[in-house]
């Protein structure tokens, strides 16, 4: 079964990657001062479509993640607004001192995107998997963090970057997700949506996983629970007011995330509950471990990070509140 | 007050600073006539009541620990007054142990963690030729930062685009911080490498003010590829005692030698 059809979600219409080319020169077209910088990875993040468009602004710095993170940082303190793109697990680890040094402690207005994130690249194996990005640039201050969780999503999310002065990171993947908004989305930075209302337990996912909760929302519901799904667009700001909301109103949260629990996601929204309203809480995603390669869908279920997974870290938290 | 007059005075505040307040004296006393030279010889265009003005020249300190010596230059090249030195490594300073950008102030790049600044000199530099303006871009390194591969990734880059508005000056004082270069990494054949990824390269005497201008001048005129001056410099220049000891990289003197050393700055080029 395909992600979103338990929850009846349409099928994504294009690549997230596509979406991305997409709404690149979209506002590079709107904003003469938007340019591109390419870790030589343009053909696979959708930043091709600059180089194709607008072939001055866009710059392959070749496969040179801290060079090519040091030149974004001298473009933006020149008023332009760097595109830098490339996989997360190649730009973050390599290019760390410069993004810390250069582009946090100034508050430079650089944009990363971090394409094939998560286990999107499957079968290459563990050294291309992204799952440890949040934690990456949740360590750097001055950082937002955007993940959107369907291609009308990242759109907005890479309109809400430009329109936002100061570094921002994008996560994006390759194939296509199930269409969480088929109409608009709405993106601001330290706030989440709300994509199905509940008050029994919440869900609170972000990128492909908001898909996949849906769906667990859609089994929940035929066991009479009526789960709230919070899609956390902006993981960095996390949104205080809704995990708070979520906390009070429905009294059990499972986060569900394409990343180590550690340093995630559910970590960020744990740290709020904990210290306003905590609730009993169970995290979905990768525990402190390495993957194998294998397909995306193989991956999910060995790690646990499906809609029956959802399901259950649910029922055992909902119960968790009864027994308070 | 001419330019060794203006060289001394730096020397004796990076002195003063850096013994109050740590730091690293003797990599800031090799560049003190090539950061003279730059601000105040005429060869960065700049106004400084004016900091942000697009097309000034962008000099980017890459050795981030020459940081009093750049603030030194700075006050006097009128970016903030020279009281402000007193505040060095204070927390309501905007002068931090190590650059923190801050253009307001002259301070045109963060830097500390070494290897980094050519990178984003180069990001400046095509920006200027992206925004149809005509400034140059400087960018000092030191000579044992170039033990940094991301020095070499921005070298091939800068050649691979044509930089000529870029310059890189490396303060080649012959010393990193555990001993001397050719002992522990050795850059030689320096020029060669350069030259081997596509640069111009100009060598100079790094404490003759004249000869830095002249060669600086020589890589100015280059079309279609960036430029090296590498300057020959003396780790702790100006100080005997510092200059034949490299433990002074992250220390200072004090009592009696802080006195020496001050006397010998004060009385050097007469």
């Amino acid at each position: 079964m395909r992600i979103g059809e338990e929850a009846r979600l349409p099928p994504g219409t294009k690549q997230m990657r596509d979406a991305f080319a997409g709404a690149l020169v979209d506002v590079a077209r709107a904003n003469e001062r938007v340019i591109a910088l390419d870790g030589d990875l343009s053909s696979s993040t959708g930043m091709g479509s600059m180089r194709k468009t607008f072939p001055n602004r866009f710059f392959n710095i070749g496969i040179a993640e801290a060079n090519l993170v040091g030149v974004s940082a001298g473009f933006a303190a020149c008023g332009f607004i760097p595109f830098v793109g490339s996989l997360p697990c190649f730009l973050l680890p390599n290019a760390y001192d410069q993004l810390r040094l250069q582009v946090s402690i100034a508050g430079l207005n650089v944009k990363l995107l971090g394409s094939h994130a998560g286990v999107a690249t499957g079968r290459e194996g563990p050294t291309s998997h992204s799952i440890e990005d949040f934690a990456l640039v949740g360590g750097l201050p001055s950082f937002s963090i955007l993940v959107p969780s369907d291609e009308t999503a990242m759109a907005a999310c890479v309109k809400a970057a430009v329109d936002h002065v100061g570094p921002v990171y994008i996560r994006s993947s390759r194939g296509e997700f199930p269409r969480v908004y088929p109409e608009e989305c709405h993106v601001r930075i330290g706030k989440a949506n709300v994509v199905r209302k509940g008050s029994d337990v919440t869900l609170a996912a972000c990128g492909l996983m908001v898909g996949v909760a849906l769906d667990a929302a859609a089994m929940l519901e035929k066991e009479g629970v009526q789960a709230r799904v919070l899609d956390m667009l902006s993981v960095k700001p996390i949104d205080r007011e809704a995990v708070l909301a979520a906390a009070r109103e429905t009294g059990a949260i499972v986060t569900a995330e394409e990343h180590l629990v550690r340093g995630g996601m559910g970590a960020a929204v744990a740290q709020v509950a904990a210290e306003e309203h905590p609730v009993p809480m169970r995290f979905i995603g990768i525990h402190d471990t390495h993957l194998e390669s294998g397909s995306v869908e193989e991956l999910m279920t060995c790690h646990h990070f499906t809609a029956r997974d959802i399901v259950e870290a649910a029922l055992k938290v909902v119960a968790a509140k009864g027994r308070r | 007050m001419d330019l060794a007059e203006i060289a001394r005075s730096v020397r004796l505040d990076v002195l003063d600073m850096t013994a109050r307040m740590g730091g690293h004296p003797t990599s800031c006393f090799s560049a003190v006539e090539i950061l003279t030279v730059l601000y105040l010889g005429g060869i960065l265009r700049f106004k400084s009541d004016e900091p942000t003005w697009p097309e000034r020249d962008r000099f980017i300190l890459s050795k981030g620990h020459a940081a009093p010596a750049l603030y030194a230059v700075l006050a006097r090249a009128g970016f903030f007054p020279l009281s402000e030195l007193s505040q060095f490594r204070t927390v309501d300073s905007p002068l931090h142990g190590h650059p923190k950008q801050n253009v307001s102030i002259g301070v045109e790049v963060t830097s500390g963690s070494l290897g980094q600044g050519l990178s984003f000199g180069l990001g400046t530099a095509l920006a200027a030729r992206l925004g149809h303006l005509v400034y140059r871009v400087y960018v000092l390194l030191g000579d044992g930062e170039c033990d940094e591969g991301q020095v070499w990734e921005a070298a091939m880059a800068a050649a691979h685009y044509k930089a000529d508005n870029l310059t890189a000056i490396v303060d080649y004082n012959k010393y990193q911080q555990t001993g001397p270069i050719d002992r522990e990494m050795a850059l030689e054949p320096f020029a060669d490498k350069w030259k081997a990824f596509g640069w111009h390269v100009e060598e100079a005497e790094g404490h003759d003010m004249e000869d830095l201008r002249k060669q600086l001048g020589c890589a100015r005129l280059i079309r279609g590829r960036p430029q090296v001056v590498i300057a020959h410099t003396k780790k702790g220049k100006g100080v005997s005692f510092m200059e034949s000891d490299y433990t002074f990289h992250a220390r200072s003197p004090s009592g009696d030698q802080l006195q020496q050393a001050r006397e010998e700055i004060l009385h050097a080029y007469r």
